[in-house]
């Protein structure tokens, strides 16, 4: 096997488990975050909105870890910087 | 109609237009778009401004956004919001028009490109110490990068940096994979499956923006009323002392 298709092989390996590993933190936050305001909002309803824009700014928080992974899978597969090296250095 | 395929990673690759060193891609092209819709519809609405119990309905509209947007800032920063609105009240705005345009066939959103949500964000990074300079003065804002102690500097630097490439990422992300995966549905399931994925996007890229200017507000105020409390606490001594 050439170098390419090592290179292509583990970038698709690395984005499915870059996607995989990095969304199940990120879910598992995020489902308490939302359990405990929910908890919250039904004990004090008319805390609502404090606490939903408290929620907001927290699961945005959260989600920005899920959403580097996706960036970073994304720069894996699209725009890999070690598939233009090896293509100038095979050809 | 694709203006940026699927393996282009952002919109500034498609160039349109180039005379020189100058380019002119498609983010910078949407760019104008925007700005040029926003400021349309702005002169449009502020053209018959009156403060009678008449008024037209391009006024009512702006009202409620700007007491929407004013009402936010006020109860972040727990005091006066006149000075924020320019700011903040602009990248809502701009962000939540970008993000919404995309249900237009052809438009591609602008915050799509990490190169415009960089330059937003850049926008907050300078905003911040500026506020809480022209706020508290400079050595104020300076000290609080040295709180509790000196050792704790590089962290509060890192900090700053941190958050500036978070809400960075954050917004593109959002918005790109929300393009990537209608374009991924439609060669999977080309028939209504995209249209609801389409509809969850718009709710995706309304709360994006509300996101943005909300976490803008949240960074200048503790950059602002940090030294809130420590002008409290320096008033409490004084007022001991005299007793």
């Amino acid at each position: 096997m050439d170098n390419l298709s090592i290179v292509a092989m583990a970038s698709i390996f690395a984005a499915g488990l870059t996607m995989a590993i990095g969304s199940v933190g990120p879910a598992l936050s995020m489902g308490s975050a939302i359990q405990q305001a929910l908890a919250a909002i039904a004990q004090q309803p008319d805390e609502r909105n404090s606490l939903t824009r408290t929620l907001f700014v927290g699961l945005a928080m959260i989600e920005s870890l899920a959403i580097y992974c996706f960036v970073i899978s994304m720069i894996v597969i699209f725009a890999n910087p070690f598939w233009g090296h090896f293509i100038k250095a095979g050809g | 109609m694709e203006i940026v395929s699927l393996n282009q990673i952002s919109p500034d690759q498609v160039i349109i237009w180039s005379w020189g060193f100058i380019t002119i891609n498609v983010t910078i092209l949407y760019t104008w778009l925007v700005m040029v819709i926003l400021v349309f519809a702005s002169w449009l609405a502020t053209r018959n401004i009156s403060s009678e119990m008449n008024v037209s309905r391009w006024q009512h509209f702006l009202e409620v956004v700007i007491s929407v947007v004013r009402g936010e800032i006020s109860e972040m920063t727990k005091k006066g919001a006149d000075k924020y609105i320019p700011l903040i009240g602009t990248l809502f705005l701009f962000i939540c028009t970008c993000n919404v345009l995309v249900i237009v066939p052809g438009f591609v959103a602008p915050t799509a490109s990490i190169t415009t949500t960089a330059s937003l964000a850049l926008c907050v990074f300078i905003a911040v110490p500026y506020y809480g300079i022209s706020h508290n003065g400079l050595f104020h804002y300076l000290k609080e990068y040295f709180q509790p102690n000196f050792i704790f500097f590089p962290f509060h630097v890192m900090g700053e940096l941190a958050r500036t490439l978070a809400l960075t990422v954050r917004l593109f992300g959002n918005i790109m994979s929300h393009e990537k995966v209608i374009g991924i549905l439609l060669s999977v399931t080309p028939l209504l499956f995209p249209v609801i994925m389409q509809a969850l996007g718009l709710l995706i890229g309304v709360i994006q923006a509300y996101i943005f200017a909300i976490l803008s507000i949240v960074y200048i105020a503790s950059a602002v009323s940090a030294e809130e409390e420590h002008h409290v606490h320096v008033d409490v001594k004084k007022e001991g002392s005299q007793a």
